[in-house]
């Protein structure tokens, strides 16, 4: 660097400093405001709208990854319409979804509500309750591989133990949706720690008024307890829907999405589509679908089940 | 809150003598929570216990609860078999960066976003809420696309560099919530003392949260640990590959040596349940923080 353009880095700082100097009190907190958000807003932009744009131009194109990208109009539009793995892939994707969620849902807050005993060992249950959902993925999906196996796994063992047929958890479709939501439902514990602290979070107050006014048990969580979880249900009831849209791990590990595309979970067929078949544009449209689903649960969840929530501190 | 919470017994005992009801009460809630925790423990057993096993004694009907004999040596076959030390240093490489990015640049936006003032912050806030409830495999296959052209493929790039950009909704999100239960008179204070801005968030803010940093750093770092789709879909030569990647395609290569695939997962998951012991508080504040603070 020469001392000419060393001189002139200078005066540029000098400039620099004398135009912030000149904003006034107001300009110069929204400069610092955008300074801080700024890792955020490049971020954005780099990593969510540019491939977003990208996956706008490739749903019209068709595309291998080898050869330049071939304009296709609607064609991978259309193609959707009409393809059965696809609709089996949604298929798959949604009744694991009407199943798993609601259910995953009643036994994490009823967990909840048994941890939230008063007892000396209560600790020790809490651990053991929420340990299996910080199994690592890949190795819970190897656990529960070999727990479903059919001639050795224990949960055969135990069936046939009390009389119980054969069940063949991984070969037979008609069971493998079964097997799959036995494996999330034991891994609950996150929403079941939410629910825990929603629970702790309740005056006790609350329930001594209902007792002196004659309220049983029943009639305690009822009309106390629901209606303070609400806001809580509701967020667990939101997560769980986006995450039962995620299934990934397990279909690819256990099954690879077999017997028969039994398992066939959006998120894997998408990512076969471009990793396996190597067709981008569709892959591509297929995201787009993936987007589109959540988008509308999302807004039918928080338009006819968000109105029923009970906030205590409304826009706190 | 945590899990070592003094039992409040003496709370319900000041209440009105017990009934029958109540007696029964207690006595099926001890039952169901012995029950369920036997029910949430079994396949952690079962699979300690398989992952000793010789392959003979494995697939043996009915099956041993207590291996015998007892072979330690699968551990050492299943983590030699391939390379998972080479693995391990890969994923520690990964998690490590993650998390240096994540607690940074996550507290430095969030500061932003929790306490500042200007024109335009509510609409950021509503993008970042956005792409909270918008999950990763929606971007998968056109961020793939982006990095493939960046020549990012089969480097740790396009696993560590995103979250040096925010570092995620939920990271920020999180701290901003943090942020707000600080009283803005500590920072006027510092302010009035001829503090910047920066020096706010660096000198101030940053040292009152690290309880809210090291939740962050750790539910980061356990993401990058267990996550697959990410590596899998850009890591290519096994030397890349991180410890999820390495044992999904150990499985794929070993199809029915289960004593060496429960080994390699019992190896995997020990140190995740180990941090968990080690920093059960931050474990609970995190969860808690996430759910509870909307």
């Amino acid at each position: 660097m020469t001392a000419h353009s060393a001189n002139q880095g200078v005066a540029e700082g000098f400039w620099l400093t004398r135009q912030y100097n000149r904003l006034t009190l107001r300009q110069r907190r929204t400069l610092m405001g955008y300074v801080f958000i700024a890792p955020f807003i490049l971020g954005f932009l780099l990593w969510w709208l540019g491939p977003a744009a990208v996956a706008g131009y490739l749903t019209f194109h068709k595309w291998n990854f080898l050869a330049a990208p071939k304009f296709v109009g609607m064609a991978n539009f259309s193609k959707m319409i009409g393809d059965p793995i696809l609709a089996q892939s949604l298929k798959v994707t949604i009744v694991f979804s009407v199943i798993s969620v609601p259910l995953g849902l009643v036994f994490a807050f009823f967990l909840a509500n048994l941890i939230n005993a008063k007892f000396r060992f209560i600790a020790i249950f809490r651990t053991i309750y929420f340990l299996p959902s910080i199994v690592p993925a890949v190795a819970n999906a190897i656990l529960w591989a070999w727990l479903f196996n059919t001639e050795f796994g224990l949960i055969n063992f135990v069936i046939r133990a009390f009389g119980g047929p054969k069940i063949g958890w991984l070969q037979d479709p008609n069971w493998v949706m079964l097997a799959f939501v036995i494996l999330t439902v034991w891994g609950v514990g996150g929403s079941m720690i939410i629910f825990l602290a929603g629970l702790q979070g309740i005056p006790q107050i609350f329930y001594e008024a209902a007792e002196i006014d004659g309220a049983g048990r029943w009639q305690r969580m009822l009309y106390v307890t629901l209606p303070m979880m609400s806001p809580i249900i509701f967020f667990n009831l939101v997560i769980g829907f986006i995450n039962s849209f995620q299934v990934f791990v397990s279909a690819l590990l256990i099954t690879n999405g077999g017997p028969q595309r039994a398992t066939l979970f959006l998120v894997l067929h998408i990512w076969r589509t471009a990793f396996s078949s190597q067709k981008m544009g569709y892959a591509a449209v297929l995201s787009w679908l993936l987007f589109a689903i959540l988008l509308v649960l999302s807004f039918f969840v928080f338009r006819y089940i968000g109105s029923r929530v009970y906030y205590e501190n409304p826009g706190d | 809150m945590g899990f070592s919470e003094k039992p409040a017994d003496y709370v319900e005992s000041r209440r009105r003598p017990k009934s029958y009801g109540d007696i029964f009460f207690h006595w099926l809630t001890v039952f169901l929570l012995v029950f369920f925790a036997v029910v949430m423990i079994t396949p952690f057993i079962w699979l300690l216990s398989s992952s000793l096993k010789t392959q003979i004694n494995i697939f043996q009907y009915p099956p041993q609860l207590i291996p015998d004999p007892i072979v330690p040596e699968n551990y050492v076959y299943a983590l030699t078999y391939k390379p998972f030390g080479t693995y391990f240093r890969n994923t520690i490489l990964v998690a490590g960066l993650n998390v240096i990015a994540v607690v940074f640049t996550s507290s430095f936006c969030a500061y932003g976003f929790a306490r500042m003032r200007f024109p335009g912050r509510d609409f950021w806030f509503g993008i970042v809420m956005a792409t909270l409830f918008l999950p990763y495999a929606v971007l998968l296959v056109p961020s793939f696309i982006v990095f493939s052209r960046l020549g990012w493929v089969d480097t740790f790039l396009p696993l560590v560099v995103p979250p040096f950009f925010g570092g995620g909704a939920f990271n920020i999100f999180l701290m901003r919530q943090f942020f707000r239960t600080i009283p803005e008179e500590i920072a006027d204070a510092a302010r009035i003392d001829g503090c910047s801005e920066f020096g706010v968030y660096w000198r101030i803010i940053l040292p009152l949260s690290k309880p809210a940093l090291i939740t962050i750093g750790i539910f980061t770092f356990l993401f990058a640990w267990n996550d697959l789709i990410g590596p899998i879909t850009y890591l290519r030569s096994p030397d890349n590959f991180t410890i999820a990647v390495g044992l999904a395609s150990f499985r794929s290569q070993t199809d029915i040596h289960w004593d060496l695939q429960l080994a390699a997962s019992t190896a995997v998951t020990l140190p995740v349940i180990a941090l968990f012991f080690l920093a059960q508080r931050y474990f609970i504040q995190g969860v808690v923080m996430t759910g509870l603070k909307g």
